[in-house]
């Protein structure tokens, strides 16, 4: 016991690695929201003559078969791989931590009916389940998202039910409800803070996942038509010209760093408290 | 080196050379985690077939010397300088794969929880092979022997049911056991015990430190002792180092340090625990006053069907308590008193049977109708690292009851809330703390507060010390009865701890298998037992020099 205490008071400190992420993820974010900041060439119209240039200082990823520049294709398609993401974990935080809560929070039959449910959603491939409901939904970005959306409401439920479990069961649940507490008090000012620290790590996690789940729907035709430049599309398109390799690597390695770095932050904030 | 000549002053030294009995021997011992240092140059010795304890309280840096003497510090974290001589070798020095040798088999360890030290999914014999792979015996068939024959060493008294069970299987005492047997095995030179009774109930707790001082004598072990308790150590050990802040205070044989303590931090000590000073809270105290009863439980009988057997938990208890007063409810775990305590509060309804406080009926109630009766009656868990709500911050769980209840504006509630923290004696700077940054006993003092704010008549007082402690302790308990003193306030004051029922309570009931097998005053039950149980209970108080 004795131990505890120095590491417990030491200033914690984050970690390089941490930092790092946390400035790729703010770059990526800054790209989603002003894009004009970061380059000055149009992403959809190009210069014929220079097409299918190398990397260079004046067109970082290089350019494509129409001599668009590729930085600034990347960067313009930023914003709707971001957005999508975020709806996309905004569905399964929602809907999935709603149905995790009253399932975790109602004992019997509600918490029967609604873990088999999860269950069924759960013995689906994500990727999978997204495709069915991308093809039923409509060819189109944000189709995409809702529908990568749904194929991780079944973790998040499942993961705020043991949560939401575990802190209706603890001593300090009692305590409040012997103070006066009423169910819904305990349930919105207890038990949910104390599960939202997992969902919370969840859901960056989910993001990072999601991002790669959009890309790969786009990568396969299933997001918006080009001259959109979602992320999983540029590679998509850059594929058919193995002489070009960057207009494969470039969106790739962004698309990588950037899943790594939510991931790093997340495991960053499971261990914080 | 002048605190070693004089721990060991009062033995005669064996005849052969003048080095010969000293079996463990650390000299200018200084830990640092990361930075910091957490035991400052501490220095002891330890002859074979005697016992020496260390004693302080938590953040004394007492585990941390045994984990260094067991070189078992966090890699990388800890570093340990100084001297560690174990039979004249420096184990600090040694490397990992020669020290590994001696570590289980010379020297033994007994943990403190035995709850967490063993696998929990896999059964003692297989365990106890793991350990049995230490002794020098080829033969598997007679490793096993080995081990049956430990097990009944140290009393348990069917090893063949022992060694096939799985841990759940076993009670805390049992296990205790198990873990002594493992450590000793391997016929050690020396035994660690890091407060191997802490998790246990008093009457086992006699048992095991009666096993660790017979197993002493028997199999001529060396036995380092680590307790918060003077109590015990004084009772069990020969010789005494107190430890303050990783600092030796004082150090001696235990009839000295014991009877004649030097420093003001012994003295403080021995001050402390309840079982050497019974009448300590005396002034604090009114004695019984022949007030109205403001709790009355009569006839109260709650039974639980698990896989289909009827348990009794609570089997037809009454008792009652005048106003103003404290009612001690004293037994082992699985006594039934936990149970009683909840039916009290309404957390569960009774069979049979009828409570009432302040004269409103507490069974069969609605859940609304109960709400209003335990703005009266409050309760105080056992654990204030599980009973707080880790989100939140002191002022928002001390509020919480008024929030909830509406008493009073927002004034008035944050005025509250600085009166009832004031109370228990803590500052304002504990405001906007979170739990994780309060110590154990500013955690109860905030847990405290908490069922103070609503200014209740009754409070329910649920083992409030025993995660604490005896100097935290005697501060909780000196907070509670000046408290009741200026509040009049009705406690009922759960404990397995005799020896501080005695200093705090005015009646008290002894539960046994969900019976009260003898009820009264305080002084009548200490004084004259009329019942074994109730005797055996007053034995296990540690009585400090044997």
């Amino acid at each position: 016991m004795t131990v505890v205490a120095p590491a417990r008071l030491a200033v914690r400190r984050v970690p390089p690695v941490v930092v790092l992420s946390f400035v790729v993820v703010a770059l990526v974010l800054s790209w989603s929201l002003v894009p004009g900041l970061f380059t000055a060439q149009n992403p959809d119209v190009g210069v014929p003559a220079d097409k299918f240039l190398g990397p260079s200082a004046a067109h970082w990823f290089g350019t494509d078969h129409l001599g668009r520049d590729l930085f600034a294709r990347v960067v313009h398609g930023t914003a709707s791989s971001v957005t999508s993401g975020l709806i996309a974990v905004g569905i399964g935080v929602v809907v999935g931590g709603l149905v995790g809560l009253v399932a975790g929070f109602i004992d019997g039959w509600a918490d029967v009916v609604l873990s088999r449910l999860v269950d069924a959603l759960l013995a689906i491939p994500a990727f999978l389940l997204a495709i069915i409901i991308v093809t039923s939904l409509g060819f189109e970005t944000v189709n995409a998202a809702i529908a990568t959306g749904v194929s991780t409401v079944g973790v998040f439920a499942r993961v705020t039910r043991a949560e939401v479990l575990k802190a209706r069961s603890s001593v300090f649940v009692e305590a409040s409800y012997l103070q006066g507490g009423s169910r819904w008090h305990i349930l919105l000012r207890h038990v949910l803070p104390n599960a939202s620290r997992s969902l919370l790590a969840l859901a960056v996690v989910e993001f990072g996942l999601s991002i790669l789940i959009i890309a790969g729907l786009a990568f396969l035709g299933y997001g918006d038509p080009p001259p959109a430049s979602d992320w999983g599309l540029l590679v998509s398109v850059g594929k058919n010209y193995p002489l070009a390799p960057w207009l494969v690597y470039a969106p790739a390695l962004v698309m990588i760093a950037t899943v790594l770095s939510v991931n790093r932050i997340s495991r960053w904030l499971r261990k914080t408290d | 080196m002048a605190s070693q000549d004089r721990l060991t002053l009062d033995r005669v030294a064996p005849p052969a050379e003048p080095e010969a009995g000293t079996l463990l021997r650390v000299d200018g011992l200084s830990v640092a985690y990361g930075g910091n240092e957490v035991v400052h140059d501490v220095g002891f010795g330890l002859r074979r077939g005697e016992s020496l304890a260390l004693i302080g309280e938590s953040g004394s840096g007492k585990s941390t010397i045994a984990r260094a003497v067991l070189r078992l510090l966090p890699p990388g974290a800890g570093r340990a300088i100084g001297r560690v001589e174990f039979d004249g070798q420096d184990v600090l020095s040694l490397s990992e794969r020669r020290f590994r040798p001696l570590r289980g088999r010379r020297i033994g360890f007994v943990p403190q929880d035995p709850g967490h030290a063993l696998n929990a999914v896999r059964k003692i014999g297989v365990q106890a092979k793991e350990a049995a792979a230490l002794l020098d015996e080829p033969d598997a068939a007679r490793r096993e022997e080995l081990v049956l024959e430990t097990f009944a060493q140290v009393g348990l008294d069917d090893p063949r049911r022992v060694y096939d069970s799985y841990p759940h299987q076993l009670s805390g005492g049992m296990l205790q056991r198990v873990l002594i047997g493992l450590a000793v095995l391997p016929k050690p030179a020396l035994l660690v015990a890091d407060e191997p009774t802490s998790a246990l109930d008093v009457t086992v707790q006699k048992r095991i430190l009666d096993l660790l001082s017979r197993l002493r004598e028997e199999l001529d072990i060396g036995l380092l002792l680590i307790t918060h308790d003077l109590a015990i150590a004084a009772e069990r050990a020969d010789s005494l180092v107190v430890l303050k802040d990783g600092v030796v205070r004082e150090a001696g044989p235990t009839a000295t340090v014991f009877a004649a303590p030097a420093s003001d931090y012994t003295r403080r000590l021995h001050a402390d625990v309840p079982a050497l000073n019974p009448e300590r809270y005396r002034h604090l105290r009114s004695g019984v006053r022949g007030g109205e009863p403001k709790i009355e439980v009569s006839g109260v009988t709650k039974t639980f069907t698990v896989e289909g057997k009827v348990l009794t938990a609570v089997d037809d208890v009454s008792f009652s308590v005048p106003a103003g007063t404290t009612h001690a409810l004293v037994g082992e775990s699985g006594s039934g008193k936990t149970t009683a305590v909840r039916l009290l509060l309404g957390l569960e309804q009774p069979d049979s049977g009828r409570i009432a406080v302040a004269g409103e009926q507490v069974t069969g109630r609605s859940h609304a109708s109960l709400r209003s009766i335990r703005r009266h009656l409050q309760l105080v868990y056992q654990n204030p690292f599980t009973s707080l709500d880790p989100t939140w911050r002191v002022e928002r769980l001390v509020r919480e009851p008024l929030d909830r209840y509406r008493i009073g504006n927002r004034t008035e509630r944050t005025e509250r809330v600085r009166a009832a923290l004031d109370s228990v004696g803590l500052g304002e700077e504990l405001l906007s703390r979170k739990p994780s940054a309060l110590s154990g006993g500013q955690r109860q003092r905030v847990a405290i507060a908490r069922s103070l704010v609503l200014r209740p008549d009754v409070i329910v007082l649920d083992e409030p010390t025993s995660a604490l402690d005896v100097t935290v302790q005697a501060g909780i308990v000196d907070v509670l009865l000046t408290l009741q003193a200026e509040l009049k306030l009705t406690y009922v004051f759960v404990s397995h701890d005799l020896a501080l029922v005695r200093q705090v309570a005015d009646t008290v009931s002894v539960m046994h298998r969900g019976r009260i097998v003898e009820s009264g005053l305080v002084s009548a039950i200490f004084d004259d037992p009329q019942r074994s149980y109730t005797r055996e209970l007053l034995e296990s108080i540690p009585a400090g020099v044997s």
